[in-house]
């Protein structure tokens, strides 16, 4: 005879302000089988798991029923607390009360009579629950991190640092992302370069990584602990066993006018390049998009003057499998360019320029070596107007949030350029200023108090050309909306960060969720900001939104914790919710008849075939098997088994017809 | 479209005739009620052109032209008002005393030429637009785009277009969407002679001949209040402001005198 014990919590008012709560309790107790019920304030409080235990020790209850929140919220915290009561933790059952019901409906009779149906279903179920107890499975230790810019190196460097395996793979021919082309950085103006450097160095040296550029995902499956990952390894065209990184292909190279990619546009590179001179690994690739040879079948100036052989054209793309533990995504950002902005000249004014070109042009290694200088004429520009929140934080452009660093590196290229241009003016249109961060504000007061630049609080309406200058349109608002009207030789637009290319693509490769604008959704936002939904995956910096480089290396660092964390158990414990195929005494061995459709229908690979031998090892019926190191609960098989040999653990089908009868029966 | 702007009237009557597209007026049709209305009274804003529309519907036409470029943003944006809510549709047509669908196609003259006139126009040049013009939009044709959705809204570009397919250089300037003063013509004068003086200014500095537009407000404003604006910039600016039917139609050799041209303040020496 069962004795139920059932838990109503009232989730503070979340439940309770709709449902009410003390009756659900009531009624339930009525319930066949039900020896104890009871509502309160917190049950997932401490003095709400306490009173769950003392319950099932007092009443010796064989299943519990908690009337809470998600599953997906607490489950695994009942789950806890009633095996440390001395109870099986599958004979507890979660009845979402405040997702299912409570959120979703007015307060009122209906609402609480649909409280008690979801728990007494529940009820109906854990009386038909058998005890089950976890599968262990060993955990490869070893992590597999995607996107080689900052995030990427942090996480990668300490995770190896933990003595695990890493593998870091980066679309671009170079690791370095984002952080690498900025030219100074806020608050404290040391040289992006300086810093990020020696830890793309670090990278390449460690013995515990494997670095791939020029690698993209190509699939994944497994699950945490036991992901099999599928690696495409672009064709470099170049060996790199064989390439010493002299450079001479590149100075041959007839295709000198492609747009580069590290200028932002601003410079030009040929087609066998080196993305920037500090790259990592400093070996060039092939643009198979640019170069003669791939397009037109003629040229191959790069392998005749290759000093090594090294040129090796025609190579297909390889495909890599490798088995890792746990995945980190930080695949970074982009940001609009220009030609977003038909206020602003549709990008056809080449001194209108992106944030990030501007970084270009102050930093020691871009198109200009560092000298501000505009692009159309070369000239120095002597007036520069900054347009803060370009995009952002306006829903009519399709970004209503903001892009927090713009604020900070708006008043930094204000800032470089007073230093670097002393008779130039600078102005700054601004929405507000958001500088959140340390040491923030103090920055942005120097820009206006120390370096003198302009700051107007206004939006620019419009920006045309005319006799050579830009002429920049706004409004002051703490001037009551005066227009104000600034003739000037260049303008910077702090456009919008946004979602890197193929997010969305590489989102649903892995199965986890984004959001609407594309960057990838945390489990949490604030109480699992690292972790995906799905287990075993991670995320840091700006692939989850903009972000500047503090908060993406602690982000990085913590999702290295977690994946070190996960590493450091000997054996992974998994819910044994998985498929299971019947077995029973001889002469039948299983109701299986081996027509084995379910291993047709398996997604996983998880049905094996079982031999079943008498005492000769005669073969006496071949049968299906489940790995449940493979299984991961789908239930596709169950649908498909013809004779029903098949059940899910824990949601089997004399469980679940239980639920519907107690739905039928109300 | 009787009254001030006669000219357009009578060249978009004689453009749509040379180039097969015949007209039927809404019969009973009524004022749109301007700006006037919708800053006074809310409901009568919706309904003065919920009853225009109403008409069309009745009287069975499925898509209706609409040259007057504020004409046009107040029936679109009733239309657009009226799908939104339908408590307030039926609060309308009880109003108008007639049952309002809001099914009927609104068309400006220039999504009119576009749809039904575009590839003809070419092929019937006989005195090709050889002028650099300055395409002025202004803003009842293209904002707020949310509710119009025609063209870019910054940039708009279908009269470039069909400027270009008459033989005319579309000049490349930045007031294309910029206000003239619109319905301030009367009561100040002063701040129409500022905006619609600068915008004459960037057009003919950068070498326009002519100025087109779609808009009965932005040509009486650029057109008739010429000496106010010529006074404020304190240069004579003679560049003549057609209509885009004027324009198609001399290039496509009609009569001067049928399409109105005689009828401006600033003398059109185009020809």
């Amino acid at each position: 005879m069962s004795k139920i014990g059932v838990f109503i919590c009232h989730c503070g008012e979340n439940i309770s302000a709709t449902v009410d709560c003390q009756r659900v309790a009531e009624e339930l107790s009525k319930v066949d089988g039900v020896a104890y019920s009871i509502d309160y304030k917190y049950m997932c409080s401490d003095p709400g798991q306490t009173l769950i235990k003392q319950a099932i020790k007092e009443h010796n209850l064989t299943g519990v029923v908690i009337g809470s929140c998600s599953p997906r919220m607490h489950e695994l915290t009942f789950r806890k607390t009633c095996a440390e009561a001395g109870l099986n933790p599958y004979m507890c059952e979660i009845a979402n009360l405040r997702e299912h019901c409570s959120w979703v409906h007015e307060k009122g009779e209906a609402t609480t009579e649909k409280a008690i149906s979801l728990v007494k279903m529940l009820v109906e179920k854990v009386k038909k629950d058998h005890p089950l107890t976890s599968i262990q499975v060993p955990i490869t230790k070893k992590a597999l991190v995607i996107g080689g810019g900052i995030a990427g190196i942090q996480a990668s460097l300490d995770i190896a640092n933990c003595g695990h395996q890493v593998i870091l793979i980066e679309k671009d021919p170079s690791i370095g992302g984002h952080m690498s082309q900025l030219s100074e950085t806020f608050p404290t103006l040391d040289c992006s370069q300086c810093i990020l450097t020696p830890r793309m160095v670090e990278v390449a040296q460690h013995p515990n990584i494997t670095l791939y550029t020029y690698a993209e995902l190509d699939s994944v499956d497994g699950s945490i602990g036991n992901f099999h990952v599928t690696i495409r390894l672009k064709a470099k065209s170049v060996d790199p066993k064989k390439c010493t990184g002299c450079g001479t292909c590149s100075s041959k190279c007839p295709q000198k006018k492609i747009p580069s990619e590290f200028n932002a546009g601003l410079g030009t590179r040929t087609a066998i390049y080196v993305p920037f001179p500090q790259a990592v690994p400093n070996k060039p690739v092939i643009d198979k998009e640019h170069c003669n040879y791939y397009q037109k079948g003629k040229c191959q100036l790069c392998k005749k003057v290759c000093p090594t052989d090294a040129i090796e054209f025609d190579k297909p793309d390889e495909l890599l499998k490798e088995d890792v533990g746990a995945i980190v995504v930080t695949t970074g950002f982009n940001v609009l360019k220009t030609d977003f902005f038909p206020e602003y000249g549709y990008g056809k004014y080449k001194d209108v320029i992106t944030g990030l070109q501007f970084e270009r042009l102050a930093s020691a290694s871009g198109p200009t070596l560092g000298e501000i200088r505009r692009p159309s004429d070369g000239q120095i520009p002597k007036k520069i107007v900054f347009v803060a929140c370009a995009g952002s934080r306006d829903p009519a452009k399709g970004i209503p949030y903001c892009s927090k660093i713009c604020c900070m590196y708006t008043a930094k290229h204000a800032m470089l350029y007073q230093h670097k241009v002393h008779d130039g003016e600078s102005y700054v249109f601004y929405m507000d200023v958001r500088a959140g961060g340390k040491n923030y504000e103090e920055f942005v007061r120097r820009a206006i108090e120390e370096d003198g630049v302009k700051y107007v609080r206004g939006r620019v309406a419009r920006v045309y050309e005319k006799d050579g200058k830009l002429i920049v349109k706004g409004a002051d608002t703490l001037l009551g909306g005066a227009p104000v009207e600034i003739e000037a030789d260049m303008v910077v637009l702090a456009t919008a960060g946004v979602s890197n290319n193929g997010a969305e693509q590489l989102a649903q490769k892995m199965h986890i969720s984004y959001d609407s604008y594309k960057f990838f959704a945390e489990a949490h936002p604030k109480l699992r900001p690292v972790e995906t939904n799905t287990a075993g995956i991670f995320l840091a910096g700006a692939c989850q939104a903009p972000k500047d480089i503090p908060d993406t290396v602690s982000g990085a660092s913590g999702a290295a914790v977690k994946v070190a964390g996960l590493f450091s158990q000997s054996m992974l414990v998994r819910e044994p919710l998985i498929a299971v195929v019947n077995r029973c005494a001889p002469p039948l061995f299983s109701t299986c008849v081996g027509c084995f459709m379910c291993e047709t229908a398996c997604p996983y690979h998880a049905i094996e075939h079982e031999e079943i031998k008498n005492r000769n090892g005669d073969v006496i019926k071949t049968v299906a098997k489940v790995n449940p190191g493979l299984c991961q609960g789908c239930g596709t098989c169950v649908a498909f088994c013809r004779s029903k040999s098949i059940d899910i653990q824990g949601y089997t089908n004399e469980e679940m017809y239980a639920e519907v009868v107690s739905l039928l029966n109300n | 479209m009787e009254g001030t702007s006669r000219e357009y009237n009578e060249s978009v009557l004689a453009l749509g005739n040379a180039l097969d597209i015949e007209f039927e007026e809404i019969k009973d049709w009524n004022c749109c009620g301007a700006t006037a209305a919708h800053s006074v009274n809310k409901e009568l804003s919706l309904s003065l052109p919920a009853r225009v529309l109403a008409l069309a519907e009745r009287q069975n036409f499925s898509e209706i032209v609409v040259p007057c470029a504020a004409c046009y943003n107040r029936l679109t944006t009733t239309q657009y008002e009226l799908a939104q809510d339908e408590e307030k549709k039926k609060r309308i047509s009880e109003i108008i005393e007639m049952p309002y669908d809001g099914s009927v196609r609104i068309l400006n003259v220039l999504q009119m030429l576009q749809k039904y006139a575009v590839d003809s126009i070419a092929q019937k040049v006989t005195n090709p637009f050889k002028h650099s013009v300055a395409c002025y939009y202004g803003c009842l044709l293209v904002r707020p785009h949310k509710i119009l959705q025609f063209d870019r809204v910054e940039d708009p570009q279908s009269m470039d277009t069909l400027m270009s397919a008459i033989g005319a250089n579309t000049l490349d300037w930045a007031f294309k969407t910029e206000c003239c003063g619109g319905g301030l013509s009367v009561s100040r004068t002063d701040i129409v002679s500022k905006l619609s003086g600068n915008l004459l200014k960037d057009a003919k500095d950068r070498g326009a001949e002519a100025i087109i537009v779609a808009c009965p407000m932005c040509h009486s404003n650029l057109d008739m209040r010429r000496p106010e604006i010529n006074k404020y910039l304190g240069e004579d600016i003679e560049i003549p402001v057609l209509y885009i039917t004027q324009a198609i139609g001399l290039a496509l050799g009609l009569e001067p005198e049928k399409l109105g041209i005689k009828r401006h303040f600033v003398n059109v020496n185009l020809i």
